[in-house]
């Protein structure tokens, strides 16, 4: 069937309203758009790593989550649905369960890159029937935006602050899409919010009915750390798509596929001006990191376009 | 054990009467927080402009764009609208806009 945002947007919302993430906030519009790809009649079990998201969504006695929810750990997000999971299978096994469930993880880019990162590894290669989402904000945003090995090169963050000393992030982004599909897994893809919304949701459709474990790594911006006004969201996951500097591809059974092309593809600039933490690479003696960052990007692009036979 | 509902559930029960674990029985009782006084500015459309393409329902960080039966996007919810301005953004016909929030 092919997508309709007009009946996509029927189905009951299954995140609600009163989570106290803040104004303007990527991550928000990543879950609720995952978890609208379920199909109604499924049950749901989320689980979040501690994370911006898990603090906002379930403040006791509040929960913004209609499905079942559990939180444990920053670092066991991953180990944590599997063990559901499992509990599903056996209970289903003995006759105890009859509805069906579907396991969804989700975790900022700090409890999924870093923290929660064997965790993530293990559940993948044991192959659950479940999705892991990723929603990638580049940084600590929760405690306060101190660098993860998601943040990109020449960010200024609070642990990684601009001045006299450094550039900004020493290091580079961590490619963690990439890791995931070497992990055999018969699903990953890596996608943000465009437009209809026809990638993401056509992404967390067939990452959560596609049978055993999939990786789903979604961009979502967060105003007050990358610093750019709240109301510029789309304009900024345009861009960073637009720029190749976060691709939209998917990897299904370890063969790759482009989801999308930039009819013309912007120089990085475009993107680096319109957020805060990226405003010294433009100033003047400072025109080798933009051209550091281009390259690094087209280096990238290319082979991405190697690898889903585009060149 | 307890198995109180969070709209029972406040500064005047005692240790006691909280549920056990701190688990929480129902599903979406966030929806009893109020988040729209957090905001300085608010969003009005303008329903002539309005096309109904519906891009602006699913850019909402707060569910704040309630979808009608008919399948229309109805008036903003106001209590959970934080104001962020990312609907008025992505409208392509200009029927947001966002003016200060007098309370």
């Amino acid at each position: 069937m092919s997508y309709n945002l007009k009946e996509e947007l029927k189905k009951e919302e299954r995140f609600t309203g009163g989570h106290r993430m803040c104004a303007g906030c990527g991550s928000p519009i990543a879950v609720r758009t995952v978890l609208r790809a379920l199909n109604p009649e499924d049950k749901a079990v989320v689980c979040s790593a501690t994370s911006c998201l898990e603090v906002s969504s379930f403040m006791y006695p509040f929960t913004a989550w209609k499905d079942s929810f559990i939180h444990n750990a920053f670092e066991n997000a991953g180990a944590t649905i599997s063990g559901v999971e499992t509990a599903y299978k056996a209970l289903k096994k003995r006759g105890k369960i009859d509805d069906t469930y579907k396991f969804i993880a989700f975790g900022g880019d700090g409890g999924t890159y870093d923290i929660g990162f064997q965790s993530l590894s293990g559940a993948m290669e044991r192959g659950h029937d479940m999705v892991y989402v990723c929603y990638d904000n580049e940084a600590y945003m929760n405690t306060g935006i101190q660098r993860s090995s998601s943040t990109p090169h020449f960010a200024d963050t609070t642990t990684s602050p601009v001045g006299a000393v450094i550039p900004g992030k020493l290091q580079k982004k961590k490619d963690l899409t990439k890791i995931m599909v070497a992990h055999n897994v018969p699903y990953v893809a890596q996608t943000t919010f465009m437009g209809n919304f026809k990638d993401i949701s056509e992404k967390a459709h067939k990452a959560i009915y596609t049978p055993g474990a999939a990786f789903l790594n979604v961009m979502a911006p967060c105003p007050r750390g990358w610093r750019y006004e709240t109301e510029e969201l789309m304009t900024i996951t345009k861009l960073a798509v637009d720029t190749c500097v976060w691709p939209l591809y998917e990897v299904i059974d370890g063969k790759y596929f482009l989801s999308y092309k930039p009819k013309t593809k912007l120089p990085v600039e475009d993107y680096l001006k319109a957020q805060g933490r990226f405003s010294h690479m433009l100033k003047p003696g400072n025109e080798w990191m933009v051209e550091k960052m281009q390259e690094e990007v087209n280096r990238h692009w290319i082979d991405l376009l190697v690898l889903c036979g585009e060149k | 054990m307890s198995n109180l509902k969070a709209k029972d559930i406040n500064e005047t029960i005692t240790w006691k009467e909280i549920t056990l674990g701190c688990s929480v029985f129902e599903g979406g009782s966030a929806e009893l927080v109020n988040t729209g006084d957090w905001r300085t500015i608010k969003p009005v459309i303008d329903m002539e402009k309005c096309k109904q393409c519906m891009l602006c329902v699913p850019v909402c960080p707060d569910m704040s764009i309630p979808v009608e039966e008919d399948g229309r996007r109805g008036e903003f919810n106001l209590f959970f609208c934080k104001g962020c301005g990312i609907c008025a953004k992505v409208c392509p016909f200009d029927a947001i806009t966002m003016i200060k929030d007098e309370k």
